[in-house]
C-alpha cells in the first residue's frame, strides 16, 4: 500500500471504479454520498413502518397487524429515524460540507472514515433482522427499558449489538469531524469565523464522543443482567430499574441536541444567503450553541418526571430543562433579525429554513410545556409528547436536511435541481406534516397514551386525518427521491457561486468541486 | 509529490470493510452464543481473527507509510487528535460503569433498605432488609447467596503498586527515547509490558480466589456486578494497552521512531495512563471505601 500512496500524486484522481469505488473510497465526498444514500433508503424504510402504525390507527380497533407487532413497529421506526436517517444524513452532510466549508483537501482521517460509514450497512442489516426472529423484533420501545426490554426474545442481543455498532460508528465519525476542524482549516479560517455549520458540528462531535459510550455501556449492563446474571436492573439484587433510566437518558437527552443542532447550523448557512445579509448575531449563535450543549448534559431526568424522584430532583430538572429555552430563544431571535429587512428570495431551501424555523419552535414551545414537573404528569407517555418530538425531529431534523441537500446539491452535481418540483415538495410536505402531527397534540391532551395500537372511540377523527397526513407526506417524499435523481443525472447548470448571495468557501470551487477539494489551502482574510 | 508536503490523502483502502465484516461475523457469533446456538462459537472465533487480520494489515499499512517518512506534521496531529478523542470516549464508557456503582450505593441500595423514600418499599416488600455496601449488597433477594467481598489491602494495593510503578517505567522508556539512549528505552519498555502481563496475572489470581474461596462471581447481586464489571472491562482495557505496547516494543527493537516523531509511543503511553488512571478510581470506590 505504501509504495502506491507515495506514488499517488501523479494522478491523485485516480480511485477504482464500480462497487469496489464506494466500498475502499478514502474521499470525503464519496463518503458523503454513501452517508446521504443510506440515509435516503433508510428514510423509507422507517417511513413504511410508520404508515404500518398509521394504517394500524385509522380506525379505532385491532385490524391490520397484531399489537406485538405494532409494538415493534414503533420500536424500529425510532431506532431507524435516529441512527439510520437523521444522525447518518447530517455525518453525510459534514463529510460534503466541512472539507469544503474550512478549505481542507478531504478529511482529517480518511480511512477511519470509510470505517465510520461501512460499519452502519451491516449494524442495520442486524438491526433489521431481528424482526425475522423468534419472538418478533424489539417491542420494548426504543429507550429500551427494563425489564420490559429484557422480555424480548431472540432478537435481543442483536438488537444490542447494532446499537454498539452504531455507537462505534458515530464516535469514529465525530472523532474525524473534530480533528478535520481543529486541524485542517485553511490559513486564516480563525475559529471564530468558521461558518455555523462547522461551528455546530464540532459541538455536536463533542456530544457525540461524550455520550454514545454511555449507551454503550448502559445496553451492555442490559446484556448481562439478562445473559450473565448481573443485577444492574434488578431490585432483588440491590439494582434498580430506575437507574437504566438515569443511564439511558443521560445519554438520551444530549442525543436529542445531536439529532439537532447541525440543523441549526444549516438553517445558518442558508437564511444570510436568501435575505443577502451576513448572519445576525455571529457569535452569540456560537456560544447560545456551546450553552444548548451544555445545559443537555444536566437535563436528563425530565424524560423521567414520573418515574417517582426526590423533589428536590423534580425541581432541579425542570429549571434546568427550561434555562435551555433561553440560548434557544437567542437563535430563534437571530434567525429573525437576519431575515429582518433582508433582500429575501424563497427557492425552495430558503422556504425549508423557513419552515424549520416555525415548526421547530412550536415544538420547542410543546417541549417547555412538558418541562414543567406538574403538567408533565398530565402530558407523560401521551400523544401530546409524540407530537412534541416529533415537530422538533420532521419538520426540525428533517426540514434543515431537506433544506441542506436543496441548497448544496448544485454545489455538489453542477446542477440545478427543478425549482418548481422542489416549491411542490416543500408545500406538499408542509400541510401534511401538520396534518399528521398537529392533531396528536389535542388528542394528546385529552389523554391517549403513546405506543398503543387501539384507542378509545373519541379518538377517531383526529386519528384518521393524522393517518391521512402520514400517507401524503410519505408519498410527498417519493417526489423529493426523483428530484434528487433528474439533480444528479442532469439539469441547468450551476455556477461556482450557484446562490447569488451565497458567501464562504465552498462557493469559490467549481460547481462540481474537484474530486479533492482544496489542494492547495486558500487564504482566508 | 506536488502537493504532498501541504496534505496527505490516503489511498483507497480495503482494510475498513474486512474489519466490518470481521466485527459483523464476531458479534453474530456472539450473540448465537447466548442464544445457545452451536455455531456461535465457530462464529465468534472467525470474526475474531478476520478483525485481528484487519487490524494486521491495517496497523502493518500505517507503520509502514509512517517509517516511509509519507506523513507529515499535520497527518501527525490529526493522528493525537484522534488518539486524545479516543480516550475520552473509553472514559465515557467506564464513567456509565462508575455511574451505575455509584447510584446503587448512594441511592438503590439505601431506598431497599428503608432509607427515605423507601420506607414503604421496605415494610412492604422486602421487610427485615438492612443495606449495608459491601455486606449485604447482593440485595433483599440475595441473589448468587451469600459471598465475602474483596478487600482492599491484599493483592489490590499490590497491583496498584504494579500499575503506578508501571507508569514510572513507560515514563522513563519516553525520556529515554527522546534522548536517544535505545538501550534504556527498550528496557523501560521491557519493565512496563512485563509489569502489565503481571497485573492481568495477578488480577486472574484474583478473579480465581473470589469465585472459589469467596463465592463472589457475576452473580453475586449489584456487588457482584459492578465489581466484575468494572475490574473485568478495566482489565480488558489493560490487556488491550499491553498487546499495544507489546507492539510498540518490538518496534523499537527493529529501530522505529525517532526523538523527535515517535506518536505510536506516546498513544500507547497514553493510554497505559488512561488505564492507570481508571485503575486508580476502582482501587478507591470499588476496593476501598
Amino acid at each position: 500500500m505504501s509504495e502506491i500512496a507515495a506514488a499517488h500524486d501523479d494522478h491523485h484522481d485516480y480511485h477504482p471504479s464500480g462497487l469496489w469505488r464506494w466500498v475502499t473510497t478514502t474521499n470525503h465526498k464519496d463518503i458523503g454520498t454513501l452517508y446521504l444514500w443510506l440515509a435516503m433508503i433508510m428514510f423509507f424504510i422507517g417511513g413504511a413502518m410508520a404508515l404500518v402504525i398509521r394504517t394500524e390507527l385509522f380506525s379505532p380497533g385491532l385490524q391490520f397487524v397484531d399489537p406485538q407487532f405494532f409494538n415493534s413497529m414503533t420500536t424500529l421506526h425510532a431506532l431507524v429515524m435516529i441512527f439510520g436517517v437523521v444522525m447518518p444524513a447530517f455525518t453525510g452532510l459534514a463529510n460534503w460540507q466541512i472539507p469544503l466549508m474550512v478549505g481542507a483537501t478531504d478529511m482529517a482521517l480518511p480511512r477511519l472514515n470509510n470505517w465510520s460509514f461501512w460499519i452502519l450497512p451491516f449494524a442495520f442489516a442486524m438491526l433489521l433482522s431481528t424482526m425475522f426472529m423468534d419472538g418478533g423484533g424489539p417491542a420494548g420501545g426504543w429507550t429500551l427499558y427494563p425489564p420490559l426490554t429484557l422480555q424480548t426474545g431472540n432478537a435481543l442481543p442483536f438488537v444490542i449489538f447494532s446499537i454498539h455498532f452504531m455507537g462505534m460508528s458515530s464516535i469514529m465519525g465525530a472523532i474525524n469531524i473534530i480533528a478535520t476542524i481543529v486541524n485542517m482549516r485553511a490559513p486564516g479560517m480563525h475559529m471564530m469565523k468558521m461558518p455555523l455549520f462547522v461551528w455546530t458540528w464540532l459541538i455536536t462531535a463533542f456530544l457525540l464522543i461524550a455520550v454514545m459510550p454511555v449507551l454503550a455501556g448502559g445496553v451492555t449492563m442490559l446484556l448481562t443482567d439478562k445473559f450473565f446474571g448481573t443485577s444492574f436492573f434488578n431490585a432483588a439484587g440491590g439494582g434498580d430499574p430506575v437507574m437504566f433510566q438515569h443511564i439511558f437518558w443521560f445519554f438520551g437527552h444530549p442525543e436529542v441536541y445531536i439529532l439537532i443542532l447541525p440543523s441549526f447550523g444549516v438553517v445558518s448557512s442558508i437564511l444570510p444567503t436568501f435575505s443577502r445579509k451576513p448572519l445576525f448575531g455571529y457569535s452569540s449563535m456560537v456560544y447560545a450553541t456551546a450553552s444548548i450543549a451544555f445545559l443537555s448534559f444536566v437535563v436528563w431526568a425530565h424524560h423521567m418526571f414520573t418515574v417517582g424522584m426526590p423533589l428536590a430532583g423534580e425541581l432541579f430538572f425542570m429549571f434546568a430543562t427550561m434555562l435551555i429555552a433561553v440560548p434557544t430563544g437567542v437563535k430563534v431571535f437571530n434567525w429573525v433579525a437576519t431575515m429582518w429587512r433582508g433582500s429575501m428570495t424563497f427557492e425552495t431551501p430558503m422556504l425549508f429554513a423557513i419552515g424549520f424555523i416555525i415548526m421547530f419552535t412550536i415544538g420547542g414551545l410543546s417541549g417547555l410545556m412538558l418541562a414543567i414537573v406538574p403538567a408533565d404528569f398530565q402530558y407523560h407517555d401521551s400523544y401530546f409528547v409524540v407530537a412534541h418530538f416529533h415537530y422538533v425531529l420532521v419538520p426540525g431534523s428533517i426540514f434543515a436536511i431537506m433544506a441542506a441537500v436543496y441548497y448544496w446539491l448544485p454545489k455538489w452535481t453542477g446542477n440545478h435541481y427543478p425549482e418548481r418540483l422542489g416549491k411542490w415538495h416543500f408545500w406538499l410536505s408542509t400541510i401534511f406534516v401538520n396534518l399528521t402531527f398537529f392533531p396528536m397534540h389535542f388528542v394528546g391532551l385529552a389523554g391517549m397514551p403513546r405506543r398503543i395500537p387501539d384507542y378509545a372511540l373519541q379518538f377517531a377523527d383526529y386519528n384518521m386525518l393524522a393517518s391521512i397526513g402520514a400517507f401524503g407526506f410519505g408519498f410527498a417524499q417519493l417526489l423529493f427521491l426523483y428530484i434528487v435523481v433528474v439533480t444528479i443525472r442532469g439539469g441547468e447548470k450551476a455556477t461556482d457561486q450557484v446562490w447569488e448571495g451565497a458567501e464562504g468557501l465552498e462557493w469559490t470551487l467549481p460547481s462540481p468541486p474537484p474530486y479533492h477539494s482544496f489542494t492547495t489551502p486558500p487564504v482566508v482574510r | 509529490m506536488s502537493n504532498s508536503t501541504l496534505y496527505y490523502i490516503p489511498e483507497p483502502s480495503h482494510w475498513p470493510i474486512v474489519g466490518s465484516v470481521g466485527l459483523f461475523t464476531t458479534l453474530i457469533g456472539a450473540a448465537l452464543m447466548m442464544l445457545d446456538s452451536a455455531v456461535g462459537t465457530w462464529l465468534l472465533a472467525a470474526g475474531i481473527l478476520i478483525v485481528v487480520l484487519m487490524m494486521f494489515g491495517w496497523f502493518g499499512t500505517v507503520i509502514s507509510e509512517s517509517e516511509s517518512e509519507t506523513y507529515n506534521a499535520q497527518v501527525d496531529l490529526s493522528f493525537r487528535w484522534g488518539m486524545f478523542w479516543f480516550i475520552f470516549s473509553e472514559v465515557m464508557f467506564f464513567a456509565a460503569f462508575f455511574g451505575a456503582l455509584y447510584y446503587a450505593r448512594q441511592y438503590s441500595l439505601p431506598w431497599l433498605g428503608g432509607e427515605g423514600p423507601g420506607i414503604l418499599t421496605n415494610t412492604y416488600l422486602w421487610e427485615g432488609y438492612e443495606a449495608l455496601w459491601p455486606y449485604t449488597a447482593n440485595g433483599p433477594g440475595e441473589i448468587g447467596g451469600a459471598f465475602t467481598h474483596m478487600g482492599a489491602w491484599g493483592l489490590p494495593a499490590i497491583n496498584t503498586l504494579v500499575l503506578l510503578t508501571s507508569g514510572g517505567t513507560v515514563t522513563w522508556a519516553h525520556h529515554a527515547l527522546k534522548a536517544g539512549h535505545r538501550g534504556q528505552l527498550i528496557a523501560g519498555l521491557f519493565l512496563t509490558v512485563a509489569l502489565g502481563f503481571l497485573f492481568i496475572g495477578l488480577q486472574a489470581y484474583e478473579y480465581m480466589h473470589a469465585f472459589t474461596d469467596l463465592n463472589l462471581n457475576l452473580g453475586s447481586g449489584i456487588y457482584g456486578s459492578t465489581f466484575f464489571m468494572l475490574t473485568g472491562f478495566h482489565g480488558l482495557h489493560v490487556t488491550i494497552g499491553a498487546i499495544i505496547l507489546t507492539v510498540v516494543l518490538f518496534r523499537c527493537i527493529s529501530g522505529h521512531f525517532t526523538p523527535n516523531r515517535h506518536f505510536a509511543f506516546e498513544a500507547a503511553a497514553w493510554y497505559w495512563h488512561f488505564v492507570d488512571v481508571v485503575w486508580l478510581g476502582l482501587f478507591v470506590f470499588v476496593y476501598w471505601l
